[in-house]
């Protein structure tokens, strides 16, 4: 089994449990779309280039996650609402190290 | 008032296709985009960046894309209106659409195509009090004219290209240009970046980092703002804020046109992509129906099957036949003619 337990807070406050691949090259702004927690136009506006923040997220549990590149670091310098734990979900990729990771959606 | 066969809500590689495909079969077209140029989110969003998935092109640039389209309609001689939102759509009794800009600009057809992507474009505003009192009123969040800055003191917000590209290009024009960043870090080619840097150290422009604009102020108009940096505020005379943070779409007026919409998208028949509303079809990453994939492929093949019913609600009782270019060739509106060289047929032995 190669699935791993995420917990999504979506933007109106309603938690998810969601099982998420680790071997679908697939990132947190994916797994939220396509368990469509959020609606389509209001998330992955750039398909996950880093260059729209519409899928910012608060971390909320303390896992080691990949460094902020510098596309990511850029485009939150300029996103509103951003918070110490702000990470754009398009760049993190899931893997097994994440099992339990819990987050919240950033407002729209 | 602008008439024409087509009226084509959105000029993204689905909309700038459709001239093409509808060309071919004699139909005319007129483009409306809230963007200042054509190509939607391929120029707007990612112009540098490399598409693979275009059949044919094994890999192309976005901004690359939109020119090639560009050149492949342009004998069909489109019709543009940029830089305006379509916000109203009525019906007459004779079929015939009208689609009116936030501007006033009135377009005519039989038939509307909307190819609108995920929305128009609207700028993404940043979290101040009272910034919408000002909008209009010292407050700019797209540069239309530069000239209304001449000899003027602005402030322009942002890290990115705009922020970058209009900071430069307004040096030679406004009295004073600030450029503000949160960070010490911009985004930019290495052309703008090496440009602002220049005009920094020659105290042409004046780049503030790591700060933000915090507050505004004035009484009828914006007189001056609040800058932040290092939690010390500054207070700074000027006449124009220009907020640069990008800009994010919305389905914004569309939504209320009566068409049937779920998730965000317009449902339509896969026929012909024919919204609820006959007459008016929705192609492109706009539209929605079981299977649909957001794809610019699926946009093109899309663009084709809706311009086969548009040319019977254009045409009515007209015969037509599905021709190849490659036997037929292409005879454009400007005149010019495109065609297969034809084979010599002569005698090799005499």
């Amino acid at each position: 089994m190669s699935d791993i337990n995420i917990i999504i807070k979506d933007r109106d406050g309603n938690i998810h449990k969601v099982l998420a691949p680790t071997d679908m090259a697939m990132n947190l702004m994916e797994i939220i779309r396509s368990y469509e927690l959020a609606p389509e136009g209001t998330i992955g506006v750039c398909g996950g280039m880093a260059m729209c923040a519409s899928c910012q997220c608060y971390i909320n549990s303390d896992h080691n996650l990949p460094e902020l590149g510098d596309e990511e670091e850029a485009m939150l310098s300029e996103a509103f609402n951003v918070q110490e734990n702000s990470r754009l979900g398009c760049q993190i990729s899931i893997t097994k190290e994440l099992e339990g990771l819990s987050f919240e959606l950033a407002p729209e | 008032m602008i008439k024409t066969d087509i009226i084509i809500i959105g000029a993204g590689p689905t909309g700038l296709f459709t001239v093409f495909e509808a060309g071919l079969l004699k139909i005319k077209c007129h483009l409306i985009d809230a963007l200042p140029q054509p190509g939607g989110q391929c120029s707007e969003i990612y112009p540098k960046k490399p598409i693979y998935d275009i059949p044919g092109f094994p890999e192309i640039l976005a901004g690359d894309l939109t020119r090639n389209l560009l050149e492949q309609c342009k004998q069909f001689e489109p019709g543009f209106t940029l830089g305006e939102r379509a916000e109203n759509i009525t019906k007459d009794k004779n079929g015939i659409f009208t689609v009116i800009t936030n501007k006033g600009t009135q377009h005519q057809a039989p038939v509307v195509a909307i190819a609108g992507g995920l929305g128009s474009f609207e700028p993404r505003k940043p979290l101040l009090e009272n910034i919408s009192f000002y909008e209009g009123k010292g407050v700019e969040y797209i540069i239309k004219d530069p000239e209304v800055y001449r000899n003027k003191r602005i402030v322009i917000a942002g890290g990115g290209d705009s922020a970058l590209d209009w900071s430069i290009f307004l040096a030679n024009i406004a009295e004073e240009v600030t450029l503000i960043h949160r960070r010490n870090e911009f985004r930019g080619t290495l052309d703008s970046l090496e440009k602002a840097r220049e005009l920094n150290n020659k105290n042409k422009i004046t780049i503030i980092t790591p700060a933000e604009i915090t507050k505004l102020i004035g009484k009828e108009k914006l007189e001056s703002l609040i800058m932040t940096k290092d939690k010390i505020e500054t207070e700074i005379n000027i006449d124009h804020f220009i907020p640069l943070f990008g800009l994010s779409p919305k389905l914004g007026p569309i939504a209320n046109w009566g068409l049937e919409i779920e998730k965000n998208a317009i449902k339509v028949d896969t026929f012909d992509y024919q919204t609820s509303v006959p007459g008016v079809f929705a192609i492109g990453d706009i539209n929605t129906y079981p299977g649909k994939l957001k794809l610019i492929l699926c946009g093109f093949h899309e663009a084709t099957l809706m311009c086969q019913s548009a040319f019977k609600i254009i045409n009515p009782g007209k015969k037509h036949i599905f021709r190849y270019t490659t036997v037929s060739g292409i005879d454009g509106f400007d005149g010019t003619r495109k065609e297969a060289k034809k084979p010599v047929i002569q005698a090799i032995n005499e």
